[in-house]
């Protein structure tokens, strides 16, 4: 039996089509996926995202481990409440998944990581932590629930719906922070190219601030339209755009790896320092449909002296064309070819992300 | 609930057949295979003139989640493609039995449009599949 959030009966008698996703039983759409996209690229919409995994690391070695377990370092995070994209790797460089770390005060860290590698991202976060010489506690927080809310009017409309002492700073604060009070924890972030909010909190809570949102205007919207959402914003899905057998630097992500202190031995530098060394061979990049038809993933790609695939594929509604992510040859530029079904179909290759803040950002 | 004409055939592939008065047969998904799709983005046309046996693959259409065949439910040839969804694919969605026709087939048989189902056994046949 997948799970269900605890929003799952309102998500029912919203009207909602659920789809299998990471285990989860989760809301697809709630009767058009383009609607949904459109509304968020225009005003305002909620996602239930509580099928994602909270995890706390507590401790006197809460940083010191973190700086080993993760490509990207901590030590960035001066402020409290500020966060941090990093993704984290095995030994040889792959990408185990990608998560976002918040400094929440000295030794008290909050990790937002996948579903669908919920099991292997804890085996591992435990693992290494054995491997700690200072206090370190790895705490997953499947007691709290996660909302996206998000959009150019997210934060207009959700507001009111925030708890008076922080709703202020919560208006107030830049792009990668947040601000928390007891439960309530309210990042600006997302994954949908928008501004907004996602708000982690207790499941009373969760579900009043849903019932809120709902009642303000903010549409609910499903994981179709947040898989097209991200793709136009180009931001990776773990799983189909990068996985364990590549590294971030043939991910688009190589800005996510901080190189330096040369001496921090983050798991995966060694692997990393030699494929930088000898020079990946394979990029990630946007694709825009020039011809008839809707990329997909899996598909075979030729490029420049060789072949790829689409990682990432489907139609954007902003774009009303075809785009996609694809891992392709290092050399290849300007225009390659998709196969589609019997037919190679000419598509133009581009750098993400396709659509940011209601604006097409590339040549259409 | 959806909506199953009582006028029209059906496959167990989820399409419809009208038969028309010049003897032809119009095509298309049922409400039900719409619903289950999603929105349509793109609706890759056929060549004309192509002859088709049962069950061969006639016409690709695309939703907001994957490429799908649509096989002939009949033998024949066809002789008509709906150029309307070039531009608005989402015809499908908004009316499958009326603007969001697929394609028409001369058939060969027609007596093979007797092995298809009528609108109470597919009704049944929906309502069986969805457990």
């Amino acid at each position: 039996m997948p799970e269900k959030t605890p929003l799952y009966e309102r998500h029912v008698k919203a009207g909602a089509r659920t789809v299998d996703f990471g285990g989860w039983d989760m809301p697809l759409h709630y009767g058009s996926q383009i609607d949904e996209h459109q509304v968020v690229r225009e005003s305002a919409g909620i996602f239930d995202v509580s099928h994602m995994t909270i995890v706390d690391v507590i401790g006197a070695g809460a940083k010191e481990y973190l700086q080993k377990l993760l490509a990207n370092d901590v030590a960035k995070l001066d402020v409290s409440g500020k966060g941090l994209y990093s993704c984290m790797l095995n030994e040889s460089g792959g990408v185990i998944d990608d998560l976002i770390v918040y400094w929440c005060g000295a030794g008290n860290y909050r990790v937002v990581i996948n579903a669908a590698t919920r099991v292997q991202d804890l085996d591992w976060m435990t693992a290494v932590a054995g491997t700690c010489t200072s206090t370190v506690e790895v705490r997953e927080r499947a007691d709290l629930m996660m909302l996206a809310i998000q959009g150019p009017k997210a934060t207009a409309f959700a507001a009111p719906l925030l708890p008076a002492v922080l709703r202020q700073a919560a208006v107030d604060q830049a792009p990668f922070n947040s601000v928390s009070d007891g439960e309530w924890f309210v990042a600006r972030t997302g994954y949908t190219g928008e501004d907004g909010w996602e708000i982690i909190l207790d499941t009373d809570a969760g579900c009043r601030l849903w019932d809120d949102a709902l009642a303000a205007g903010i549409r609910p919207c499903g994981l179709g339209a947040r898989d097209t959402l991200r793709l136009e914003a180009g931001l990776a899905l773990y799983g189909q755009d990068m996985d364990q057998q590549v590294s971030p630097l043939v991910s688009a992500l190589g800005w996510t790896v901080a190189w330096e202190p040369v001496e921090r031995a983050f798991i995966g530098r060694a692997a990393l320092e030699q494929q930088r060394e000898q020079g990946p061979e394979t990029k990630l990049v946007g694709l825009i449909l020039e011809d008839r038809g809707i990329m997909r993933h899996g598909q075979r790609v030729f490029a420049g002296s060789g072949d790829g695939m689409v990682t990432s594929g489907g139609f954007s509604p902003t774009m009303q064309r075809s785009i996609a992510l694809a891992r392709i040859p290092t050399d290849a530029v300007g225009t390659c070819q998709v196969q589609i079904r019997k037919d190679k179909r000419n598509a133009r290759i581009v750098r993400p992300p396709f659509v940011r803040h209601g604006r097409i950002l590339v040549d259409s | 609930m959806s909506e199953v004409p009582g006028n029209l055939k059906y496959s167990e592939e989820h399409e419809w057949v009208r038969l028309e008065d010049d003897g032809s047969v119009v095509i298309g998904i049922t409400d039900h295979a719409q619903e289950a799709l999603g929105e349509l983005v793109y609706v890759e046309q056929p060549d004309e003139g192509a002859d088709l046996a049962k069950g061969d693959a006639c016409i690709v259409i695309e939703s907001v989640k994957a490429a799908s065949d649509v096989y002939a439910p009949i033998s024949g040839k066809l002789v008509a493609t709906n150029e309307a969804l070039a531009d608005e694919p989402e015809l499908v969605n908004q009316g499958p039995y009326e603007d969001g026709w697929l394609v028409r087939i001369d058939p060969k048989d027609p007596a093979e449009l007797d092995e298809l189902m009528d609108a109470d056994a597919y009704g049944q046949f929906i309502a069986e599949s969805a457990g």
